[in-house]
């Protein structure tokens, strides 16, 4: 028998509110994150909305602000974040036994880019007749215009460092930055490194925003992102005939995961168990999906396997082997059809009896820490017996035929969730949660 | 406590540095004791800083020459940084024997894609200046201010569709896994220095627990550009070398554990392994000589909130040497040498070499320490690796490299000193890395036999 793994705290930063049951309350109704971007100027852009962080102030939820002076954005979401979840733990009134066996594995993205100065410095730095950089002009703007922790603070592992401070962490610590996958993997790794008896407390999750010019610019040049004109709150929408691709949503999700063991000896109440992770490449191609959905079934079968979930099975008591999947669901073309294709490939006939929604319809998506918040919501889904929707699921796509809980939540009996997340490139990573049972 | 149950060996090393790709000519210029830094030859350095740093040089590498062909075009995406991943991957998946997708198009490979991982850790990848600074050239107005309404109107359409992707930090195993089809478990770890040797113990973990039979692991970073210089810069990393300074002269600023040390001098290197499970090695008759015995990782209390300074945390990183110690079965006396981060930087060397002496107490003063910076510059994500791939060529060749710059390391209690490479007898060697952000890890590499 091997270490049971259960989750004790769940925080979260989003483009719908920053505490459980605000967001929780809102995916119920099918509220949507999304509105004109207020960061930048976009009004010129191909897209022009995105699903921002409103009202957020980072003080109200750390111990001493002093200590985290110069906060990058993402930083400063991870931070909200995990205070929830540390404080939903217990961990601030019943510690751990050793703070060299709390870790924490994040899947954070970059800080955002001093884009003004950034952008002055790059100009002020170029040659136009030779097309160069002229490394002399480029140094004397960059040394007079860009800011010492500014520039520090956009490495991908500082929400990593402002964590381990505020929660004086120091066991195994990882960051890793697998594009839209790499929260997932985050609490999958965690899961892995307290099985193996590494840690026995690990702070999982992940914080990234890419709501920034030159980010907006990255994704619109790949056009991965919803151009849709009109309503913003319409411009998601996974699975549907016409959907155009994702909107750039931003924020943290975290999670405390702790053996089952050590959360019981300190009174900690299980909240979920984590029962499965799987982890693939596509090896494929840097563009494209592979267009059979291998890649990501191999994912899920191989999340399932640990489990000890028989996809083509179902349950003693009729039900099929999971209750709900958390689709990675971004609303591109090829994500949703190959996510479509890949389930059935692992669930066959039973695919078409397990609900599978996007929370992106609403929350837009996260990018690094899209995972973190999704897992959340399965989570909150086997607590409360309710599934959230896809919204905006208008015109049916006839070549994707599952269940994807349109437009409304919907009651039902949730024990077993699977959520999957697919990176650029080829990343795929699948975790699977289930109900605590003693 | 549960521990993996199958052993981990290397089969394949993989180093591309300044001294060109694979491990022949890394190590003649480690045992010679020759520097790879010099001057900086491709961009007027003079408002840097520092004027030096070790490139890897354009003749001895050539990323569309170890591609296969069907994959040329896509060279065109790759960052720097990209190359040097991809490059050092092909040298290792080559020195292992193995037979790949991008090995040997067509064949059967050696082992089967879908149990073979990827775990490349990798740094955050600036976009190219000068390719950012064209388009953007083409959005000002008329003061010759830059205009974002242009700039959303027209002038992004002047970068390449699939700019973005160049930058990506996991593209370097994005890569890697399409050329040489590795299917498996894959992740990509952005913890700075420190990136390459998380990589290698993840690398280690998913075959010890049977997700995979082997994976290429390791780290690759440049940090040879503007936006790199700039924020090694500000984080007060570089020693001074004013433009016009000979290589050797700049080599001698890079004094790791010295007690005048004054900052490093930055590299660019792709480090990456073929790590094998024991068993599947042993049964394809492949040539392993050193395994990886046992790994460890913590996290520093950081003085400072950005984790630049952690002259305090020796204990810190002492506590992921004794993991790794304890994960290998085996105590500090055992230990033969050490290959640390060792930037010349003083508060990262004061805190890598108070958890040293923390883990090892007075015996530290006898245990040889490899510095590798003065000779192949700091190389970010790097920089773990290549030093796992050193300890590891050590036990193999039973002997220790040169070392160049540092006198009077004894005065810290430290065995660093500039010397002539030596035969010694190896059995045991720590391979240990902290970094900007205060993550750390240990590896233990054992020889075989």
């Amino acid at each position: 028998m091997s270490v049971r793994i259960v989750v004790t705290g769940m925080g979260w930063v989003t483009p719908l509110g920053h505490d459980l049951d605000t967001v929780w309350g809102k995916l119920m109704r099918g509220a949507s994150g999304m509105a004109p971007i207020t960061r930048f100027d976009a009004r010129t852009f191909p897209t022009t909305f995105a699903a921002e962080v409103k009202d957020f102030d980072v003080s109200s939820f750390v111990k001493d602000m002093s200590a985290h002076t110069g906060a990058a954005l993402n930083s400063r979401f991870a931070l909200g974040a995990a205070s929830q979840a540390w404080r939903q733990a217990g961990l601030h009134e019943r510690p751990a036994r050793d703070a060299r066996r709390v870790g924490i594995y994040l899947g954070a993205g970059e800080g955002v880019i001093d884009t003004l100065n950034y952008v002055a410095t790059n100009l002020k730095g170029w040659n136009a007749e030779t097309g160069q950089i002229d490394g002399k002009l480029w140094a004397e703007a960059g040394l007079r215009l860009m800011d010492a922790v500014r520039e520090i603070e956009q490495e991908p592992n500082m929400p990593l460092a402002h964590i381990a401070r505020e929660f004086g962490v120091r066991g195994p610590a990882y960051n890793c930055l697998t594009a839209c996958a790499a929260s997932t993997q985050a609490i999958g790794e965690a899961f892995s490194i307290l099985r193996r008896g590494d840690a026995d407390v690990m702070i999982a999750g992940g914080a990234h925003t890419m709501i920034h010019m030159l980010g907006i610019t990255g994704f619109n040049r790949l056009t991965a992102l919803s151009t849709s004109s009109g309503d913003p709150s319409r411009a998601s929408r996974p699975f549907d005939l016409t959907r155009d691709g994702f909107v750039m949503g931003e924020g943290s999700g975290m999670l405390i995961l702790e053996t089952l063991e050590h959360a019981q000896a300190r009174g900690a109440e299980p909240i979920a168990e984590v029962v499965g992770y799987g982890s693939s490449a596509d090896a494929y191609r840097i563009t494209d999906i592979q267009p059979e959905g291998r890649g990501a079934a191999a994912a899920m079968e191989q999340a399932l396997r640990m489990a000890g979930i028989d996809p083509h099975a179902r349950r003693s008591d009729g039900r099929a082997p999971i209750d709900y999947i958390s689709a990675h669901g971004t609303g591109t073309k090829e994500n949703d059809s190959i996510e479509t294709l890949a389930v059935k490939r692992v669930f066959g006939d039973l695919a078409k009896s397990i609900p599978m929604s996007s929370v992106k319809s609403m929350l837009g998506h996260l990018i690094a820490a899209a995972g973190a918040v999704e897992f959340i919501t399965c989570v909150l889904a086997i607590r409360h017996g309710m599934l959230p929707p896809t919204i905006n699921y208008g015109t049916p796509d006839p070549e994707l035929d599952l269940d994807y809980v349109p437009n409304s939540a919907r009651p039902a009996k949730v024990d077993v969730c699977l959520s999957n997340s697919f990176g650029f490139g080829g990343q795929n990573d699948t975790v699977v949660v289930t109900r605590f049972r003693p | 406590m549960p521990r993996s149950s199958r052993r981990v060996v290397i089969t394949g090393s993989g180093p591309l540095t300044a001294f060109g790709l694979g491990m022949a000519p890394l190590w003649d210029a480690l045992e010679a004791g020759r520097t790879g830094i010099g001057p900086i030859e491709t961009m007027d350095a003079s408002g840097f800083p520092c004027a030096a740093w070790a490139a890897v040089p354009a003749p001895a590498f050539d990323v569309r020459q170890i591609v296969p062909k069907s994959y040329r075009k896509a060279t065109k995406v790759m960052a720097r940084d990209i190359e040097l991943a991809v490059g050092a991957a092909h040298a290792a998946v080559t020195a292992a024997g193995l037979v790949t997708k991008g090995t040997a198009e067509g064949a059967a490979p050696t082992i089967a894609p879908a149990r073979v991982g990827c775990h490349i850790g990798a740094g955050l990848i600036p976009a190219d200046a000068a390719e950012l600074a064209a388009a953007l050239h083409t959005s000002r107005d008329a003061e010759g201010n830059f205009d974002i309404g242009e700039w959303g109107r027209a002038g992004m359409q002047n970068l390449t569709p699939l700019w973005l992707l160049k930058y990506l930090p996991n593209m370097l195993a994005c890569h890697v896994t399409i050329i040489h089809d590795c299917q498996g478990p894959s992740n990509t770890i952005t913890c700075a220095e420190p990136s390459g040797a998380l990589s290698i113990g993840e690398s280690m973990r998913v075959i010890g627990r049977g997700d995979a039979d082997a994976c290429l692991s390791g780290g690759a970073e440049s940090k040879l550009n503007t936006m790199g210089m700039l924020r090694q810069h500000f984080a007060g990393r570089l020693a001074a070398v004013p433009p016009g300074t000979s290589a050797s002269d700049a080599a001698a600023r890079v004094r790791p554990f010295a007690p005048d040390a004054c900052g490093t001098v930055l590299g660019e290197a792709g480090a990456i392994l073929v790590l094998e499970a024991m068993e599947s090695a042993a049964a394809r008759g492949a040539n392993a000589t050193v395994e990886l015995a046992g790994f460890g990782a913590s996290q520093c209390a950081c003085v400072d909130t950005v984790g630049v300074d952690l002259s305090a945390s020796g204990p810190d990183i002492a506590a992921a040497i004794e993991s790794a110690l304890a994960d290998a079965g085996i105590a500090a006396r055992d230990v033969d040498a050490i290959v640390p981060l060792g930037m010349g930087h003083a508060p990262t060397d004061a805190a890598e070499a108070a958890a040293m002496r923390e883990a090892f107490g007075d015996r530290l003063a006898s245990i040889p320490l490899v510095t590798l910076t003065p000779m192949l510059g700091a190389c970010g994500a790097g920089a773990s690796a290549l030093a796992v791939i050193v300890a590891a060529e050590c036990i193999a060749r039973q002997k220790l490299p040169a070392r160049l710059s540092t006198a009077r390391s004894g005065e810290l209690g430290l065995d660093a000193d500039a010397c002539p490479s030596r035969s010694a007898e190896l059995r045991t060697v720590l391979a240990l890395s902290t970094g900007l952000g205060g993550q750390n890890a240990a590896v233990v590499l054992r020889r075989t036999s």
